[in-house]
């Protein structure tokens, strides 16, 4: 009788991490997605994202919307708190979310249909909001979950399985998110977890909106020739921009020292990225050299990843709604609702 | 790295590290599978094929399995593989119809076989099914060889030695003669044999040559002294006994010493007891049984009164952390009424001539081939402890497998160096989508413990088998917790896409794609470095995509075959090896019976 269940069985020298906890702690339920989706693979980089950053997994908050890719936040970290929203409204359930709990790590994972169709609006303004929590859209090009319809992540001129090449002209998450002022804008390829690794770990701990664009195939309606998101046609055109390390605060004093044209970029009150590499003259904390820069990579038909931007001058929603320090759920009634005398009184402010 | 060739059977057989560890190179998991579908019978036959004793073996071998078994690796514990083998062994139905009947010497050629212990009983197993006409000449008048004269019945029933070897003496064209020891081997060679196989053990045991030692007749060489047990001649002992010694013949002296009435029994050892020779489950039971073992104790002499062996004085060491020097303490003197001496065995051949072509060489041992066990004289052969002197049943019978192979290829004029070589075939298990056609899910189970006879009964009779062997319940368990080993991971480079899907999924971290280099250093950059080194890296063709290589670290797959089930592509797939193994007359199969 087979079985699809994980062996309990460990390799006996798995290392544990701060909290004593082993990356198989961070593991969630079985994933029922096609074999070989490079959603999968994204699966295993959080886990071992979160796994490396020592995250408790009860301070983490899962959310998505509906999608293969919104399916996954079952498959990691079955300890944390999640939501499965309606299609394209995660953004909406994560600000909610956010706003009554502020010190949980929210997480949201979505696809291209997801966030860039039905759900643009919900992005476009979660990202104005610089809402404090990382985005992981798990771009595969169509909707993959309904079939693998092209979904507006898809090039002009990329095949379908059956029938005629696309012809209007697909949404880029990353320059849409940059010309919305978002604070932290990244690419990276599902196949790539050395790359993706340090770039999670970075998402999470920047005090703001992340984004971060993850090319992930879809074995089974766009992984065929002709495919511009292919695991072959992804690893013939995509290439590292930037390569960047992510320190963690704990571990900063032992990493200040950084070797030559190294670019540290302190976070508020997260830890550094480290470039260690970025292309001539580019400058990851420049709005307009960096859309410049995507600009020229789309016409020459080459797909950059990495840490491609972010605002050193990040303010998150709290900050920017002045918000008090301790969670709002956490306020007692009396200060969190203080009753129609005082409501009179704010009014008065503003006649 | 050069891509690992798969196509020599060495390696795959290496996975299955139990059948690797196993000298006879009996089908472990296979079996085991058997017995987990009740198929008992079959799972004997399996085990016969190979160890030709499984009854025997299944309470007494030395088990070189367990040790090498992959499960130990992963809790601590192996799969508790040679009592699962007794299971088979009890629970099977009559095979007598199944186990060939021999051919009469239908070939012409006449084998002499001196002795009948497991190395001369498996050479006539082997060969008069092939029509050879087997004379075995044995001096006691019962056949086993050691398994019958030093295995004390407690831990070996007379009942399944008769049974095991009479299956081969049993066959048409064995004829046994007991009461017949050979005294001449220059006589025998004059009988005209077509070829000859000395299977006569390492008959003598070592004596301490110390003060006192000739003056009672309360000192007895352990060998000698448990025959004369299974024989009948001794019925008793002392109360107070000492056994000088610590390996496993002297764990048999001190615990039939408790049944023939010896009540304050201490083994004396000279080293620390990470050094003893005796397995830990031996000195375990022995301990069981209320049997003192104290360490660091040195014979210095026997102390003798008035004739009467009263005790013995020992110095008492202090070792340095090796145990290869030592200071003396002080020494004692031990009261005792006995002593039995358990301090190892020689070969002795004083009935072979020199000077007739049988050379012989270092500590007067016979000039032995250690692959064809053939002496200097071509048409004699030599195997299990005569060969190259004391091991254990399971290395006397692949001895004898051997041996049988140079005596056929003698008789019927083939070089006795041209070994049939090994096989292997590979069976994909995968019969549908996630569908595969054996249990692939890791129990937890921990390794089930023998239930022993209570301490009252079992010292009632010297023939009370103290292991109960496993209930139906902990067989049930223990042979989930094989984890399969020779379902194979089977890997296709050119189908591989390089999704990383069966990295991810892998419980235990044991596959990487990374790019070539030494192997030395690859090991040491995989997704949980290999440090393993006895195990192999699985190393493929560089890939399509990127050509990097797909690395396999063999050390503790649990072949739950997730790396196959979420392939796209097929690249993995879950394929059943079974070796192969040459037997004497042409290629046996250690034969699967089942695909479950
Ligand atoms: C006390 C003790 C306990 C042991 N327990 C275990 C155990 O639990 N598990 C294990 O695997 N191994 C055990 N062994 C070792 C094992 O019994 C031997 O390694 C094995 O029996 C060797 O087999 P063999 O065929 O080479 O010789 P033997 O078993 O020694 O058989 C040799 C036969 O040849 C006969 N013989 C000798 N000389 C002549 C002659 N000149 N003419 C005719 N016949 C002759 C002998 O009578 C005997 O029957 C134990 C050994 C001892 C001493
Ligand atoms: C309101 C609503 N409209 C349409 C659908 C149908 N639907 C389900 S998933 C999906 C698209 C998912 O695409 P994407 O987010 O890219 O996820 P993928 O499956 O490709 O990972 C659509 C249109 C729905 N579930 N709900
Ligand atoms: S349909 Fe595509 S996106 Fe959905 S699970 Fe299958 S491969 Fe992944
Ligand atoms: S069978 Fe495959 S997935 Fe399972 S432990 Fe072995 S390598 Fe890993
Ligand atoms: S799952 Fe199959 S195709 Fe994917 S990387 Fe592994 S072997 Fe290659
Ligand atoms: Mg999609």
């Amino acid at each position: 009788m087979p079985s699809i269940v994980k062996p309990v069985a460990k390799h006996p020298s798995l290392p544990a991490n701060k909290l004593g906890l082993t990356v198989r702690d961070y593991e969630g339920s079985m994933s029922t997605l096609c074999a070989g989706c490079g959603h999968d693979s994204i699966t295993a980089a959080i886990t071992r994202a979160f796994w490396e950053l020592s995250v408790e997994p009860h301070m983490i908050a899962k959310l998505s919307g509906i999608g293969c890719s919104s399916k996954t936040p079952t498959y990691f970290v079955s300890g944390a708190h999640g939501f499965n929203s309606a299609h394209g409204r995660m953004p909406a359930i994560a600000s909610g979310a956010n706003a009554a709990n502020r010190n949980l790590v929210y997480i949201g994972v979505s696809g291209d249909g997801d966030s860039l169709s039905i759900g643009l609006g919900q992005l476009s303004h979660a990202i104005r909001r610089n809402l404090n929590m990382l985005y992981v859209i798990e771009n595969n090009g169509v909707y993959g979950l309904t079939k693998g319809q092209f979904s507006a992540s898809a090039d002009v001129g990329s095949k379908p399985k059956k029938g005629d090449p696309n012809q209007m002209s697909p949404i880029d998450p990353v320059t849409l998110a940059m010309s919305l002022g978002v604070t932290f804008a990244a690419r990276a390829f599902s196949g790539d977890k050395e790359q993706l690794v340090p770039l999670l770990k970075a998402g999470l701990s920047h005090p703001g909106f992340a984004l971060i664009d993850v090319i992930s195939p879809c074995v089974t309606f766009n992984d065929h020739e002709g495919s511009t998101k292919s695991y072959l046609y992804s690893r013939q055109r995509l290439f590292h921009a930037t390569e960047v390390d992510f320190v963690p605060e704990e571990d900063e004093i032992v990493a200040t020292i950084t070797p030559a044209g190294e670019t540290p970029v302190r976070m508020h009150d997260g830890g550094t990225v480290r470039f260690t590499s970025t292309p001539e003259g580019y400058d990851p904390q420049s709005r307009e050299k960096v859309y410049t820069y995507l600009q020229e990579c789309q016409q020459r038909g080459v797909v950059p990843t990495g840490l491609l931007f972010r605002d050193p001058e990040t303010r998150d929603m709290h900050v920017m709604n002045n918000s008090p320090e301790e969670s709002l759920f956490n306020l007692p009634y009396e200060k969190l609702c203080p009753g129609s005398d005082a409501l009179e009184k704010l009014q008065r402010n503003y006649r | 790295m050069k891509p690992t060739d798969i196509g020599n059977p060495d390696y795959f057989h290496k996975v299955v590290d139990c059948q690797w560890g196993c000298p006879a190179h009996t089908n472990v998991p296979e079996y085991i599978r058997l017995i987990a579908l009740g198929r008992y019978t079959e799972a004997y036959l399996l085990n016969r094929q190979s160890n030709v004793f499984p009854g025997i073996l299944g309470r007494t071998c030395d088990r070189p399995c367990e040790p090498a078994c992959r499960r130990g690796r992963l809790d601590g514990k192996p799969v508790a593989i040679c009592r699962l083998k007794r299971v088979a062994a009890d629970l099977r139905d009559d095979v007598s119809d199944q186990i060939p009947k021999g051919a009469g010497g239908t070939n012409g050629k006449r084998i002499a076989l001196i002795g009948a212990g497991p190395a001369s009983l498996t050479v006539a197993n082997d060969l008069a099914p092939l029509g050879y006409h087997i004379t075995i000449f044995e001096k006691q008048n019962k056949p086993g060889g050691l398994m019958r004269t030093n295995i004390p019945s407690f831990r070996l029933p007379e009942s399944v030695l008769a049974d095991e070897t009479g299956m081969i003496l049993g066959m048409d064209g064995v004829d046994i003669f007991y009461n017949s020891p050979i005294r001449s081997m220059k006589e025998l060679l004059g009988l005209g044999f077509d070829a000859i196989f000395v299977g006569t053990g390492a008959p003598r045991g070592k004596d301490l040559e110390i003060p006192g030692r000739h003056e009672t007749d309360r000192i007895h060489i352990g060998i000698d002294w448990l025959e004369s047990i299974a024989f009948g001649h001794v019925e008793s002992i002392g109360e107070r006994v000492l056994i000088i010694g610590v390996g496993n013949t002297a764990m048999d002296c001190c615990r039939s010493s408790r049944r023939l009435g010896g009540k304050d029994i201490k083994v004396m050892a000279r080293r620390p007891r990470q050094f003893f020779k005796a397995s830990p489950w031996e000195l375990e039971d022995a301990e069981e049984e209320g049997i003192e073992i104290l360490i660091n104790h040195a014979p210095k002499r026997f102390v003798i009164e008035n004739g009467k062996l009263t005790g013995m004085e020992f110095e008492r060491l202090e070792w340095d952390a090796k145990a290869e020097r030592s200071k003396v303490l002080d020494s004692i003197i031990i009261p005792c009424d006995d002593v039995i001496l358990a301090i190892g065995q020689d070969n002795a051949f004083p009935w072979i001539e020199r000077g007739i072509g049988i050379e012989f060489g270092k500590w007067d041992m016979p000039k032995v081939d250690e692959k064809t066990f053939q002496s200097t004289l071509p048409h004699v052969f030599f195997g299990g402890d005569a060969a190259f002197g004391p091991k254990n049943i399971i290395w006397a019978v692949e001895h004898g497998h051997q041996a049988a192979i140079s005596i056929h290829n003698h008789c019927q004029g083939i070089p006795v160096a041209d070994r049939p070589p090994q096989g292997q075939n590979l069976v994909s298990l995968k019969m549908g989508l996630s569908e595969w056609s054996y249990h692939n899910d890791f129990n937890p189970s921990q390794r089930q413990k023998m239930v022993h006879v209570d301490l009252e009964e079992r010292f009632k009779r010297m023939n009370v088998e103290v292991e109960l062997g496993f209930s139906a319940e902990q067989t049930a368990r223990e042979v989930q917790r094989c984890l399969n080993c020779d379902v194979q991971t089977v890997f296709t480079a050119k189908k591989c896409i390089e999704c990383d899907a069966c990295i991810d999924i892998c419980p235990v971290q044991c596959l990487t794609i990374g790019r070539d280099g030494e192997e030395a250093e690859v090991r040491g950059r995989l997704s949980a470095p290999a440090t393993n080194t006895d195990q192999a890296l699985y190393a493929s063709e560089p890939l399509p995509h990127t050509k990097r290589l797909m690395l396999k670290d063999e050390d503790v797959c649990v072949h739950c075959g997730l790396c196959a089930e979420r392939c796209p592509t097929s690249a993995w797939d879950m394929q059943k090896f079974e070796l192969l193994t040459p037997l004497a007359g042409g290629e046996a199969c250690t034969t699967s019976y089942s695909h479950a």
